[in-house]
């Protein structure tokens, strides 16, 4: 009764117009750059996984992807660790300036990055924290540490507050309670919200290349750089591409049933 | 739930409020102190009151027409983004599977275009839409349109277009799903003893239903698609001229292009501004839909 006609096309031709252009880049990944410039073909006839191999042996290249880990797994660890113990009293407590703050933490998340890019460049400059992974893990706390408050209050609002009450009775510290009881009561939600700061500081681009130069320039920066003397590599970006699909592609399976919730901050 | 007064609940979230505040409020505060002065370089300041400001909102001048003309197109923009994607979004949303392993394949296939980083996303649509190495471009111009996004206005905004749609109707689809999957079964027992049609189901079950999850997916494609600068800055590079230069596009070129610390200032002061009062209208309207409970625990 929910469904409308004709679903199963209109479904199917969804699904075929969002795997085309990744298939056509895994496709091209798996090609030389001769084969893609002078012919077009519809699968690799003669393939090559050199272009992986480039990356994996160049440093230029796979020091990109660590680089764009390090601050990642940084900002997913801040984000979650001080996300935390605000989601709970957001959770269980009414306090002077709650709505006020929960809104100031959305508009943050709304904050366009372009904004910010200069600012932050004066800003880790000046306490010389420029080209290090974790200025950019601090600036993507901007948008990641209010993802993961909403997340998780979310999560915490699911725990009955009997058990708060319970485990005081019994002798609790706060402390106590919250890593032994409450943690792992929620252990599913911070995999979750974890999940999602990571995704979201992983796909962003333009406050990651503008905070960084040499030292911890990111994977997606390296990108940028694929023009040469001799042309585009296209081979050698497309299976860049791949490779900063894969993390995502990986995980997605075990939080698929909350992918909505995850990109409606914990709304839905 | 009935939530306590507690002030002490402040120590809680202090932490959040400190990282907030060094990685948002100090940044915005040498927005301002920029926004009021000119520079000449070498750490030079003068006084230029709300001078930036004046210029900005005139088009007659260089920065206003520059800031009103890519305000325009991005208005424009997220225009037609609501226009495809939220009707896109519902009719894929109610083709989806209720139940079996076709609805968690449906789930991870759409949410892939979600987890892919934006330049990669502009990457994908810039190889895709080449007419020499690229299927859509190939094709297209072997059935006979002259299609070439980097030398045709119209060309490149409906590659950005359909790269977005590309993009991000699945979060739409997958939001009103979660809205779908919260009405019971009873609802529609009752409908068909009714006898009530298809299209009557639709608007007077589903669509209400839905409300709340479509006020937050406007409200975040509304946001995202207004603050756009990865996906169009690698396929397009703003151009051909400046026909795809949106507001951040803009803004990026006058802070980081010329480093013109006065003017880039004034602009993000406004840019933000304008986010802000559609977030807080937003915000208020969803309170006030008594928004603020999760209805679903654990369900996409």
């Amino acid at each position: 009764m929910h469904s409308i006609p004709g679903r199963r096309l209109i479904l199917s031709l969804f699904l075929v117009f969002l795997l085309l252009p990744i298939y056509w880049l895994v496709n091209m990944s798996f090609k030389t750059n001769h084969e893609i410039v002078s012919t077009m073909t519809l699968w690799p006839h003669q393939p090559t996984i050199a272009n992986y191999v480039r990356i994996f042996t160049d440093e230029s290249w796979y020091s990109g992807y660590i680089n764009s880990l390090k601050y990642v797994v940084i900002n997913t660890v801040i984000s979650i660790s001080v996300a935390l113990p605000a989601a709970y009293a957001f959770s269980r407590y009414r306090f002077l300036g709650d709505k006020h703050l929960f809104f100031w933490l959305l508009s943050n998340r709304m904050a366009p990055a372009a904004v910010y890019a200069l600012p932050f460049f004066n800003l880790y400059s000046a306490i010389s924290l420029f080209d290090t992974p974790w200025a950019v893990a601090l600036a993507h706390c901007i948008f990641n540490v209010p993802l993961a408050v909403w997340i998780l209050e979310g999560f915490v609002s699911g725990v009955p507050r009997e058990i708060d009450e319970t485990a005081f009775l019994d002798g609790y510290s706060f402390p106590r309670f919250f890593l032994k009881i409450l943690v792992p009561l929620i252990a599913s939600g911070i995999g979750v919200a974890a999940f999602f700061c990571f995704m979201f500081s992983w796909v962003e681009l333009l406050l990651a290349r503008t905070l960084t130069s040499v030292d911890a320039k990111p994977i997606s920066a390296v990108m940028t750089r694929t023009v040469s003397a001799a042309g585009m590599d296209w081979g050698l970006l497309a299976a860049a591409g791949v490779l900063t699909i894969i993390p995502g592609a990986l995980v997605i399976w075990f939080v698929r049933n909350y992918i909505a919730r995850g990109f409606a901050l914990g709304r839905v | 739930m009935d939530k306590t007064i507690n002030q002490k609940a402040w120590f809680l979230v202090l932490p959040v409020f400190l990282v907030v505040a060094f990685s948002a409020v100090l940044p915005l505060m040498t927005v301002v102190n920029y926004s009021m002065q000119d520079t000449f370089g070498n750490n030079q300041f003068f006084w230029n009151g709300v001078g930036w400001f004046k210029e900005l909102l005139d088009p007659s001048t260089d920065l206003g027409g520059r800031f009103l003309a890519s305000l325009g197109r991005n208005l424009f923009f997220s225009a037609m983004i609501l226009a495809i994607e939220v009707p896109l979004g519902i009719v894929v949303a109610l083709s989806m599977p209720r139940q079996g392993w076709s609805v968690a394949a449906c789930l991870v296939i759409m949410a892939l275009p979600l987890l892919i980083p934006w330049n990669v996303v502009g990457t994908i649509w810039q190889i895709f839409g080449r007419p020499d190495i690229g299927l859509l471009g190939y094709v297209l111009n072997n059935i006979g349109i002259d299609y070439n996004y980097v030398s045709n206005d119209f060309d490149a905004w409906a590659t950005v277009i359909v790269m977005d749609v590309w993009h991000w109707t699945s979060l739409v689809a997958l939001l009103c799903y979660a809205g779908l999957k919260s009405i019971p079964d009873a609802y529609y027992q009752a409908a068909q003893i009714d006898g009530a049609s298809r299209w009557a189901v639709f608007t007077a079950i589903q669509l209400p239903k839905m409300n709340r999850v479509l006020l937050i997916a406007v409200l975040l494609r509304f946001m995202d698609s207004f603050m756009i600068y990865t996906e169009p800055f690698v396929v397009t590079g703003g151009g051909p001229g400046n026909s795809t230069t949106f507001v951040s596009i803009e803004l990026v070129k006058i802070a980081l292009g010329q480093f013109d610390l006065g003017k880039a200032a004034a602009l993000s002061l406004v840019y933000n501004l304008i986010i802000i009062i559609v977030c807080w209208v937003f915000y208020t309207v969803m309170t006030n839909a008594g928004a603020d409970r999760p209805i679903s625990k654990g369900v996409a």
